[in-house]
């Protein structure tokens, strides 16, 4: 089984024990939501960083794979292969 | 670093658009100040509980980028708790998400570990632990009128929420929507404004919709409630059944703030601004409002306060304590802060620059220590 790994941005990696990088086991594909069902499954409060309470994503999160915005893509549902990396990035926002 | 604070010790906690600062003082005229703690986080709603021999700072804290949540700190914000899964959350089938915590509000004396929120979208929560996690308030949230609510400009959400000594009358106030009052602790709700206008509506005297931006309970007159509106400042005396205009003798019924004395019947306080087409302290003059005979006549107080403002003072950017004589304190969306140990007739500067000041609370707390923030 592979793996799919998962890069957190700075801010949030104090919610993730002080790592960058999370992985989640892959057999084949699976969907961007899956994944972050795995990799924050020990670390709820990061889940609800990323995700409200309904399971969308926060409106100012973006997620990358493979160089795509999942918004640009099938959102949550964007599947994802095992050695892929998903990128999770704060987008410019604020002021 | 931290600063030692002796018994009957002043706090002042400060929510802004992007932190949260802690402020004590032994005489509510010199003020140190600490933080900020959860820098670029908006602080909306404070509740400072000191039931049960400690005193518990609760936060309502939203990031633009990662949502909203609850932290509490029973240490003077040294360290802050969030409970893992959310002291806020809706419940699965609600297909809602918290957007914005408005209001945290201890209830009375005789019920500990009860806390009160409001909520955008439009929704009351209730505490039974001390506001670790809340549930969500059935019986308004399934309202026949809930579709019909409308957002003000800053969102949709109830923001003031009012409980009767008994526990039984519990009003809230919503934007937009009105007052609405349930007489069994919560359960069910019924609107409740008579007599207040909505200019803006076809009808502009509907059974709801009003956009009333403050509800405060008289301290010592039961069923007599206050009220400031989006123009118009009101007083209920028969538990919110009609409202009467208490308007005359403000320079302007529009504001957000609205305030009431800690023990002493008919005394209450408001911060005017000029409106719609300006939203500004009548003619650039910052001035508090106070009453002592249940709005029948105003006095203006504006003594310490600066000669030129221009920032509005939000709904709850302002609160008083429970001393005696109480003291009274404000913000504005220029980031100053004011303190009044004198009821209002003179005010103390407590910051300056701040960001844009959201919300205000003030306790007397026993012998205590403010730590720096931990980390920014």
């Amino acid at each position: 089984m592979g793996e799919i790994s998962v890069v957190l941005p700075s801010v949030l990696q104090p919610l993730a024990g002080g790592q960058s990088l999370l992985t989640a086991p892959a057999d084949g594909t699976v969907t961007v939501g899956r994944v972050l069902d795995s990799v924050t499954g020990d670390y709820p409060v990061l889940a609800r960083r990323l995700r409200d309470e309904t399971g969308a994503l926060r409106r100012y999160v973006n997620i990358y794979v493979n160089g795509d915005e999942v918004r640009r893509l099938q959102g949550l549902d964007t599947e994802v292969a095992a050695g892929q990396e998903v990128l999770i990035i704060q987008s410019v926002a604020g002021g | 670093m931290g600063f030692m604070a002796t018994p009957e010790t002043y706090l002042l906690v400060i929510g802004t658009k992007k932190g949260l600062w802690l402020a004590t003082s032994q005489d509510r005229k010199q003020w140190s100040l600490s933080g900020p703690h959860f820098l670029m986080s908006e602080i909306p709603s404070i509740g400072i509980d000191t039931r049960d021999g400690r005193t518990r700072i609760m936060v309502g804290v939203r990031s633009e980028h990662w949502g909203p949540t609850v932290a509490h700190s029973d240490d003077l914000g040294a360290t802050w708790t969030e409970p893992e899964q959310g002291a806020i959350k809706f419940p699965d089938g609600t297909d809602a998400a918290v957007e914005r915590i408005w209001q945290i509000h201890p209830d009375a004396e005789s019920r500990p570990g009860v806390v009160w929120a409001g909520a955008e979208p439009i929704s009351v929560w209730k505490s039974t632990d001390g506001g670790e996690h809340f549930e969500l308030n059935r019986g308004l949230w399934d309202h026949p009128h809930r579709s019909e609510w409308g957002a003000g400009y800053g969102g949709a959400a109830a923001h003031s929420i009012v409980v009767n000594p008994s526990g039984d009358n519990v009003h809230i106030a919503m934007s937009t929507g009105g007052v609405y009052r349930s007489l069994d602790g919560g359960t069910s709700w019924e609107p409740r404004n008579k007599g207040i206008s909505a200019y803006f509506m076809p009808d502009p005297n509907p059974e709801f919709g009003q956009c009333v931006h403050k509800i405060a309970a008289d301290a010592a007159v039961e069923g007599r409630l206050y009220a400031q509106n989006h123009h118009g400042v009101y007083r209920s005396d028969d538990n919110a059944e009609s409202w009467q205009s208490i308007a005359e003798g403000l320079p302007a019924d529009f504001g957000f703030v609205m305030l009431t004395h800690p023990r002493r019947a008919g005394t209450a306080w408001v911060v005017p601004l000029k409106a719609d087409g300006e939203r500004i302290p009548p003619e650039g003059k910052l001035a508090v409002h106070r009453t002592d005979d249940a709005g029948d006549t105003w006095k203006r107080l504006d003594a310490g306060l600066p000669q030129s403002e221009y920032n509005a003072v939000l709904r709850d950017a302002a609160a008083v304590d429970s001393a005696e004589p109480a003291g009274v304190y404000f913000g504005t969306r220029g980031g100053s802060v004011y303190a009044s140990a004198d009821e209002g007739e003179t005010f103390a500067e407590v910051a300056s620059h701040l960001p844009d000041v959201l919300c205000v609370r003030a306790a007397v707390v026993a012998d205590a220590t403010v730590p720096a923030p931990a980390s920014a």
